[in-house]
Parts: structure tokens; C-alpha cells; sequence
């Protein structure tokens, strides 16, 4: 469905040197990507500000030619084949907007169904759907610059659906959405992804999207992949732990030693102390510790997939 | 290369013709939508029009009885108020100037959904731009009309065809105009900041489109290149030429087949430079 092999993208900027002078050089945006993405994925790309993730996504939609590698969508090559491509997905790039400014959201849609040439039965049905699950109702009728952010984007994404595309490219689609509307995108991603009609690729900075949304995980930094697969194969690879955290009544004596577990940190004047779960079970870590210290009270809590990334990130 | 034709009406060669011409048609419709919601943009500029049609008018006037035999530039005074008049209202439906639309969303970026849509820029920026000159025909073109026809006395054409031949030719002027408005927009592909050649654009087409005075006034030899050479005096003079039937029928008619080798040649070029662009295209912003 999906394929990139070895693809790059260098920009060429001018940088200043001297007083008068500027200098030309390379920023290697995507530094040889290589994916594969089956019909039905549904695919989260993420990485730190910078990484190379719109940029892929840029050549991926056929907008911008990549320097070097080779990129196709459905067998397509997107630069030269972006027309014919472009009936075949949908496309969010949350920056930006694919809705006629000066006209209701109404009129957007009527002419997104000409321009796709979609039959009036399936566009009245698809866009029927997008109402109902997205609540556009409210502001149909308005003129998408006095939309708010969040519902622009809520009409982006059933712009970006209404011909009925087989392949989703959407890039930071709940940016700026609030809690409510992040949850309508996500359960209506979600449920379109598990039609297994729809295959999507979204980038995001969110990550409960990615853990709501995505099965495959790909991370990329400094425009190369530095991880692909699960959100458990991240987990196990960084060898994420759950820990355990304890109110104590006294500080722990000096030098203490829990077997198994490591200090993953001390609060409250040592009133709070965070242990990792390294070799041990949850039930032994406790037992051990009640055994030496009067605890108040204790929790064990799940690896955090935000503090595996930024552990991924920086280690970029 | 397929999918990409500068042709008017040939949006896809994959899809069907009469397809092709409904989503032209929708993205007319847009463009003539949008300037339907800019209300007081067309009270204004129509205002603003029929106040510099006094003034033009009057100039030409002044000169015209100053000239010799009072014809200059072989019109008579009724053919120089309504070169005028006409010409205001015309002025808006051709849109020569204040169009920066594609350059703006190139150095934005936001070309990328232009680029994202089946239908190739060119073409629906074309479809939006005819659109536009037809709400200018419905709203701008009429208050300088009714202004001329109030305070001065308008030359009625004689010839049966003239009426149709003008039409065409203010459609001609209509495609010219945007083709080298898209060109000069274009530029942004390359310069990042069009705005230095837009106002040259301008500065220029004012003049040599003939809207600050007829161009018939200058030496024989400079009007023959203007009209060969530039596209310019097709997109204002001409069609005024043909409406106060300045000329002899056969000169019309083949001033207006100029019009439409321009118009040819012109969306030719957009065409070219457009794919010239998206090759080397960097959309900005993440
Ligand atoms: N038009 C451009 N000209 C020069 N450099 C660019 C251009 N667009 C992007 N870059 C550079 O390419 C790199 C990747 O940018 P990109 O927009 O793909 O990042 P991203 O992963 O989408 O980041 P973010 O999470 O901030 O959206 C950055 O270093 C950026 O500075
Ligand atoms: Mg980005």
C-alpha cells in the first residue's frame, strides 16, 4: 500500500556567514526512511519538533519531490502521478486548511463533491456520518474563518473523507482540540480504522492519540527511524518498568537497600520515595518494605509511554 | 504525463468531459460565492470607480476638444465617454490588479491543499477566476454603466454584431487578464516575495492595457507593438475598441482573434511554469 525505500529529503537554506555574506547548506530533513505500511494499519509517526515527520508525510501526499529514494502510495509515484493520487486519499495537515475560507463549511463540502466527482448518494451518506460523529451541526452554516480551531478541524477531517479515501495521511489532526473534541476524533479514527477498510498514518505530539489509535508505532528523529513496532516492543526495548511509589511515616534509614528494585526518586523530604521495579514483583517490593518502615500508603504505577519517548528523544 | 493538461476544459483525461465541466462549473461557482460575500469591498470599489470615471472622463474631454478636428486618436467625444464609462466597469471584471491570492498561499505554504486536490491549480484557479469576473459583470460593471449613461450621452453601437463580438472579447480579456496575473503570482515559486513584480505588474498594466488614456493616442508604430508584442492592450483596450467600433468590422474581428492567441499563449506559459514549479516546489511550513 505504502512503500518508501531509502527516501531523503535535504532543503537547502542560507545561512549567514561573515557580515554580507550567506552561505548555502544542506539540512537533511529525512535521512533515508525506509517503511512498508499494509492496507488497514493504522499507523502512528511520531517524533521530537523538527524530526522530519511533515516532511515525509509532504512526500508521501505529493506535494514535495524527495531528493533521493524511492516513495509509492497504492503503486503511484506521488510528485508525478499527484492527481490521480489525490482521488485516492485524504489528506489533514492541521496547520493548515483545505476548506474555502470565505464560504460556509456547507458550501465547502458541496464543492469538495464536485471536485471528487462523488455520487449525491454517498456523499449525503459519508457526510451524514461525519455530522453525527463529529457534532458539525452547530456551525454547518458558517463561514469557516469564523470557525474556531477545533471546529475547523473537525471540518478538515470530513473534508478529508468525503470521497472515500482508502489511505488517511493526517498530520497533528487533534492539534489544539480540546478534550471533548479530541475524544470525537479519536473514537471516530478509531472506529474507521477498525472497519480495516481505511488505512491511516497521523502524526502527533499527543501520545494518548497513539495509545488510543495505533497499533504500530514509528519513531523517527533526526529524520532516520529509531523504532518500529508496538507500543509494548518500545516498552520492553527501553526496559520501561512499572514502580512503585510509598508514603512513609519516617524517612527510610541511609543506605537502605530494597532487593530488586532501584530509587527512582525521593520527595517530601524523604517522605515520598519512587522505586523502580527492576528484577521484582509489586507484591515482593511491598513485602519487603513493610518489614523495615511504618508505610502510610502505596501505589503501583504502569510505565508511562510519555517518559519512554522522551527517554527515546533524547537519547536522538 | 497524465493528469495534467493546461486546456480548459480537459480537468482530467481520466474522467469523463461532461464530469469535467460540472466541477468547473462548482469551482466558477465558488469564486463567484466568495466575492458575493465581500459586500462592502464591491459598494466601495464600485464607488470608487464611477469618482475616477469623472475624473478620466473629463480629462479626455478636455483633451479631445483641445485636439485636432476633436478626434483624437480617431474617436469622437460620444466614443471617448464611453471608452471611459464602459471602461470602468470593464476595469473590474477583467481584475487586472489586487490579486494576490496565489502568491500569498505559495509563500504560506497553503498551496499544498491546492496542490492536495484532483484538479490541477491552473484550472481551478481559472474556474474561481471566471467566477469572479462574472459577480464583477452582475455588480461592478453596472454603477459606472448607469453613471455614464446618466451624466454623458454613450455611443450606441451600429453594427448588429458588435454587441456579441464585445462579449467575447471581454471574456478574452477576462482569461488574458488571469493568465498574466497568474504568471506575475507565480514568480513567488521563485522570489518567496512577489510583491516588487506585482507592482510593476501594476504600474504597467495601467498603462499599457489603456486604461490611463486610450493607447491609440500614441505614434502608429508603438500601437502595433503593444498589440503584437504584449498581451496588455487585449486586456482593456480592445474590447472597448470593438464596443464603440473604433475600427472597421474585419479589424475587429481580428483584434479579437489576437485576444484569443494571447489568451492561448498565455495559459500555455502558466502551464509550463506551473510544472516547472512543482518540481523544484518547497512548501513552507510544517
Ligand atoms: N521549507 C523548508 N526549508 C528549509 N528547511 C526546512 C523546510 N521545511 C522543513 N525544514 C527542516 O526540516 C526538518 C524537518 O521538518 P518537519 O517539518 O518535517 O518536522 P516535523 O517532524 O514535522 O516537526 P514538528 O513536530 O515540529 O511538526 C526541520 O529541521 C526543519 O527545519
Ligand atoms: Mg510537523
Amino acid at each position: 500500500m505504502i512503500r518508501m525505500r531509502d527516501l531523503r529529503k535535504d532543503f537547502s537554506v542560507r545561512v549567514p556567514a561573515g557580515r554580507l555574506r550567506r552561505e548555502k547548506r544542506l539540512v537533511s530533513a529525512v535521512d533515508g526512511v525506509s517503511l512498508t505500511i499494509e492496507p488497514g494499519e493504522m499507523v502512528g509517526y511520531i517524533g521530537p519538533n523538527g524530526a522530519g515527520k511533515s516532511t515525509t508525510l509532504k512526500m508521501l501526499t505529493g506535494v514535495l519531490s524527495p531528493t533521493s529514494g524511492e516513495v509509492s502510495v497504492f503503486g503511484l509515484t506521488p510528485v508525478p502521478q499527484r492527481t490521480r493520487l489525490a482521488l485516492r486519499i485524504g489528506v489533514v495537515f492541521g496547520q493548515r486548511s483545505q476548506l474555502w475560507w470565505d464560504l460556509p463549511l456547507r458550501e465547502s463540502f458541496r464543492l469538495l463533491r464536485h471536485v471528487y466527482q462523488v455520487p449525491p448518494a454517498e456523499h449525503e451518506q459519508r457526510l451524514r456520518r461525519c455530522r453525527e460523529m463529529l457534532d458539525l451541526d452547530a456551525f454547518l452554516d458558517t463561514p469557516v474563518r469564523q470557525l474556531s480551531l477545533g471546529q475547523r478541524m473537525r471540518g478538515e477531517i470530513t473534508a478529508a473523507l468525503l470521497h472515500g479515501p482508502k489511505v488517511l495521511f493526517l498530520d497533528e489532526p487533534t492539534i489544539g482540540l480540546d478534550v471533548v473534541s479530541k475524544q470525537a476524533v479519536r473514537s471516530f479514527l478509531a472506529e474507521l480504522g477498525a472497519t480495516g477498510a481505511v488505512t491511516v498514518v497521523l502524526t502527533t505530539h499527543d501520545l494518548a492519540d497513539i495509545e488510543r489509535l495505533c497499533d504500530r508505532l514509528v519513531v523517527i528523529d533526526h529524520g532516520r527511524v529509531v523504532h518500529d513496532g508496538t507500543i509494548e516492543a518500545l516498552h520492553a526495548r527501553y526496559g520501561s518498568r512499572r514502580s512503585l511509589v510509598v508514603d512513609l511515616d519516617s524517612p527510610l534509614p541511609a543506605g537502605f537497600v530494597l532487593p530488586g528494585t532501584s530509587v527512582a526518586g525521593v520527595e517530601a523530604d524523604g517522605h515520598r520515595v519512587t522505586f523502580a521495579l527492576d528484577e521484582t514483583s509489586a507484591a515482593a517490593a511491598v513485602a519487603g518494605l513493610v518489614a523495615v518502615a511504618s508505610v502510610r500508603d502505596l501505589s503501583v504505577v504502569e510505565p508511562d509511554i510519555e517518559d519512554v519517548v522522551a527517554r527515546l528523544y533524547r537519547a536522538g | 504525463m497524465s493528469g495534467i493538461d493546461a486546456r480548459v476544459l480537459t480537468i482530467s483525461p481520466d474522467r469523463p468531459f461532461r464530469a469535467s465541466i460540472t466541477t468547473f462549473g462548482a469551482l466558477a461557482w465558488s469564486g463567484f460565492r466568495r466575492y458575493s460575500t465581500y459586500r462592502q469591498a464591491t459598494i466601495a470599489g464600485s464607488f470608487t470607480n464611477i469618482v475616477f470615471g469623472f475624473l478620466r472622463c473629463y480629462v479626455l474631454l478636455a483633451v479631445a476638444a483641445g485636439a485636432v478636428g476633436n478626434r483624437p486618436g480617431g474617436y469622437d467625444a460620444t466614443q471617448l465617454v464611453t471608452y471611459v464609462w464602459v471602461g470602468q466597469g470593464l476595469l473590474a471584471v477583467v481584475g487586472m490588479w489586487g490579486w494576490t491570492d496565489l502568491a500569498d498561499r505559495i509563500r504560506t505554504g497553503d498551496i499544498a491543499s491546492d496542490l492536495l486536490r484532483p484538479v490541477p491549480p491552473l484550472v481551478s484557479y481559472l474556474a474561481a477566476d471566471l467566477g469572479r469576473a462574472l459577480h464583477a459583470v452582475l455588480t461592478r460593471f453596472i454603477g459606472p454603466l448607469l453613471a455614464g449613461v446618466v451624466f454623458f450621452e454613450l455611443y450606441r453601437p451600429h453594427r448588429p454584431q458588435t454587441v456579441p463580438l464585445f462579449a467575447i472579447s471581454a471574456l478574452l480579456a477576462v482569461i488574458g487578464s488571469f493568465g498574466c496575473r497568474y504568471l506575475v503570482n507565480a514568480t513567488a515559486y521563485w522570489l518567496h516575495d512577489a510583491r516588487g513584480v506585482q507592482m510593476l505588474w501594476t504600474l504597467g498594466s495601467g498603462v499599457l492595457a489603456g486604461l490611463s488614456f486610450p493607447l491609440r493616442l500614441l505614434p502608429e508604430w508603438a500601437v502595433a507593438t503593444l498589440w503584437v508584442a504584449t498581451p496588455l492592450p487585449g486586456l482593456l483596450q480592445t474590447p472597448l475598441d470593438v464596443l464603440v467600433e473604433r475600427d472597421e468590422p474585419v479589424t475587429q474581428v481580428g483584434l479579437v482573434a489576437l485576444q484569443a492567441v494571447w489568451a492561448v499563449v498565455l495559459l500555455r506559459l502558466a502551464h509550463v511554469v506551473q510544472r516547472r514549479a512543482e518540481r523544484k516546489l518547497v512548501v513552507q511550513g510544517g
